[in-house]
């Protein structure tokens, strides 16, 4: 893992990592920069939108069950703001629903909510190369 | 009245005493609506069959007794006429006689038997003799088989009434011969005063007139004169009082009819307690009394007959109608008791669903809540992992310690993780994408994938498969869920003894049938009413969610199917899955 992790050293993934949960988004957001990602905490859909204002960003991590905006509408607004975005939405298990129409606004993939850390960095770095592929 | 009775019974108790109670309970109510159609039936049918039945015969009865009356009346009244007229002829015979002939030549004793001899020859053996008879009493000439030439009758009364008026007819007497007889006298008159010519009436003859009437077994009729004595023969049968009847024939001769032509009728009962008709009419211009009786049974035995043999066929038509509303009440009661059980298991059905949807939903809310905690504690333990890769500790037993506490915390995290994830997918189903199954390679799939378990708990799987079943329209995933659940269940059931685990398929109607059975420890009766209930559980504390058959049952009741289970204890445990194919699904493979 660690190894993997240093391959993509020289250019860091700018990550954008949207959850209401603030521990969870803390705790998540250590271990990521650990393994040398870039990475802005926004614990609602406002600030979510606020960062993108200040900053571009590679990959965006969005939880889809928040309490100040419904998830579809911040991804709705990402989207606009940075079409090239690629945004992985992370779903309560159940909501398949909810992602597949998250993915026909332009998602780039999901995950059910919770999932391993292994399984969302492999997921951001697909994200990545897929954004890079695009460009 | 079944809204009632759904009203009252209480489906949400399921514990076996209710079940009882409610089982007696509806045992009753269908004893009572059985006993309710059938009297309905009984009292709708049989009480217009009565009603018309008896207002019928009692018309008919009082038109018969009008018509025997009737009857009994004419018979009565001609006879009255014809012994009148009788009566009558012998005496215009007689008066012929007397005017013809006159005294002196009559008084020449074989004239006398000339003239008898050519009556007798006229009129058969009616006249049995002629006398004829002085003022005084004196007989001077005598015909006759009697040897009564000079007989004195001064003092008999018959001469006494005789002699005061033109002529006479006497009542039935014995007389100088010693028989019984009666006269027929006719007075004339001679310069030296009035004389006699009698006739002596053939009383046999004259019986046969009254005896002619004969009706029945028991109808008979009598003369009487007005002091009640019999004037003919009574017609021997042994089964009639004739001497205690005189008191009622007295009563006709106390009360005499205004007209006394007029024919009476009354119905009075002798002293040996039978009913009698007494048919009763004068004749001889009140002197006698024509009575004509008979039992009113005899008179009636057709009307009896009649009546008991409808009777009879009423109470076959009563018996057929009691016999019909038993059978019909049955069938109706039988398909009624069908439709309630099945109305029953409708409902049951519906609380089973409703309680799984709402367990469903709590199970649902409560697993979003706790997958942030978890999600947090196993991100944290994570961390702390990935921190231990730059610490060194100084005692290396205590790294290893560190490392395994946190790896129990992910290990942990993760099973918290799957049962919210039973939670959910029991709420809301992942992959609800629908299509074609063949139900046999599924099965086989999920046989080779619990084939390694199976020989852990030395049970040998068995499968019997209906080849070219048609394929179901539904969700692959969900449809492996359940029957992974239901082989997992059957193999912990015969865990450590060992035993074989049966599947099989076959088509029954519209519906895929697929059997699991075991041959493990069987299901208690107790816990085969709750093994769908979500959280059931036998299992050991921590080993089991008691969320596999609820889910299972939530499936394939989604599908429109039905999951059933069969146990005995001891013997093992069958559960029986059917699914319809509908539509495009129910071709061919």
């Amino acid at each position: 893992m660690t190894s993997s992790s240093k391959k993509i050293n020289f250019d860091p993934v700018r990550l954008l990592l949207v959850d209401d949960e603030k521990d969870f988004v803390n705790i998540l957001s250590k271990r990521i920069k650990r393994r040398n990602i870039e990475v802005t905490k926004a614990f609602s859909g406002a600030e979510a939108i606020q960062a993108l204002r200040g900053q571009e960003f590679d990959v965006a991590v969005l939880d889809l069950k928040m309490e100040d905006m419904d998830g579809i509408e911040v991804l709705k607004m990402l989207k606009i703001m940075d079409p090239r975005l690629a945004v992985i939405m992370l779903t309560g298990h159940g909501s398949a629903e909810a992602a597949e129409q998250g993915i026909k606004l332009g998602a780039f993939d999901y995950l059910t909510k919770p999932c391993e850390l292994e399984e969302l960095l492999e997921k951001i770095m697909e994200a990545y190369a897929h954004r890079k592929q695009v460009e | 009245m079944l809204r009632k009775y759904w009203q009252n019974a209480d489906f949400s108790k399921r514990d076996g005493t209710n079940m009882t109670n409610m089982n007696q309970s509806t045992d009753h109510y269908f004893r009572s609506l059985n006993r309710n159609i059938i009297l309905i039936i009984i009292i709708v049918s049989v009480i217009p069959l009565i009603l018309v039945s008896s207002t019928i015969y009692y018309q008919f009865r009082v038109s018969y007794h009008e018509k025997v009356y009737d009857h009994l009346r004419e018979l009565v009244h001609s006879h009255t006429q014809n012994i009148d007229f009788f009566l009558q002829e012998k005496l215009s015979d007689i008066r012929f006689l007397t005017d013809s002939c006159g005294r002196d030549l009559l008084e020449d004793e074989l004239f006398l038997q000339e003239r008898l001899a050519a009556l007798q020859k006229d009129f058969g053996p009616d006249f049995v003799d002629l006398g004829v008879i002085n003022a005084d009493g004196e007989q001077i000439a005598y015909a006759g088989p009697f040897k009564l030439a000079k007989a004195d009758y001064a003092d008999a009364e018959w001469f006494r009434r005789a002699i005061q008026s033109e002529y006479y007819i006497s009542d039935v007497f014995l007389g100088l011969r010693g028989l019984p007889h009666f006269i027929i006298a006719v007075r004339n008159s001679r310069e030296d005063g009035y004389w006699i010519l009698r006739s002596t009436i053939d009383f046999a003859t004259f019986t046969t007139l009254v005896e002619n009437i004969r009706l029945g077994q028991t109808g008979f009729a009598v003369i009487l004169n007005n002091q009640g004595q019999l004037q003919t023969t009574q017609i021997t049968r042994p089964s009639i009082d004739i001497i205690a009847s005189k008191t009622i024939y007295t009563e006709f001769l106390a009360n005499p009819s205004v007209p006394p032509s007029e024919v009476r009728i009354t119905v009075k009962s002798d002293s040996s307690q039978h009913e009698n008709i007494y048919v009763a009419a004068f004749l001889k211009n009140g002197d006698w009394l024509l009575v004509y009786q008979q039992r009113l049974v005899d008179a009636f035995a057709d009307l009896n007959r009649a009546f008991i043999r409808t009777t009879a066929l009423m109470v076959f038509g009563v018996l057929g109608i009691i016999i019909m509303a038993v059978t019909l009440s049955k069938t109706i009661v039988r398909r009624v008791a069908k439709a309630d059980s099945e109305k029953q298991m409708m409902r049951k059905k519906v609380v089973e669903a409703g309680k799984l949807a709402s367990v469903g939903e709590l199970a649902a809310g409560i697993a979003h809540e706790i997958n942030n905690p978890v999600a947090i504690m196993v991100e944290e333990a994570g961390w702390m992992g990935d921190l231990m890769e730059e610490v060194t500790f100084d005692e290396s037993e205590n790294q290893a310690e560190f490392e395994r506490a946190i790896e129990q915390i992910q290990t942990q995290g993760k099973r918290c993780k799957e049962i919210t994830y039973k939670l959910l997918s029991f709420a809301r189903k992942t992959d609800t994408t629908v299509q074609d199954v063949n139900i046999n390679e599924l099965l086989e799939e999920l046989v080779a994938l619990s084939s390694q378990r199976a020989k852990y708990s030395m049970v040998e799987i068995r499968t019997d498969f209906q080849e070219n079943l048609p394929s179901l329209r539904v969700s692959t995933s969900e449809l492996q869920q359940v029957f992974f659940n239901l082989i997992n269940n059957a193999i912990d059931a015969m865990d450590h003894d060992g035993g074989t685990l049966t599947i099989s398929s076959h088509q029954s109607e519209n519906n895929l049938v697929i059997a699991v059975s075991d041959t493990g420890k069987g299901i208690p009766e107790a816990n085969l009413d709750r093994i769908f209930d979500p959280f059931f559980t036998t299992k050991p504390v921590g080993k089991g969610t008691g969320l596999g058959l609820s889910i299972c049952y939530g499936i394939i009741e989604k599908m429109g199917g039905k999951l059933e289970v069969e146990s005995t204890v001891g013997t093992g445990t069958t559960f029986l899955t059917s699914i319809p194919f509908q539509g495009d699904a129910g071709r061919q493979h």
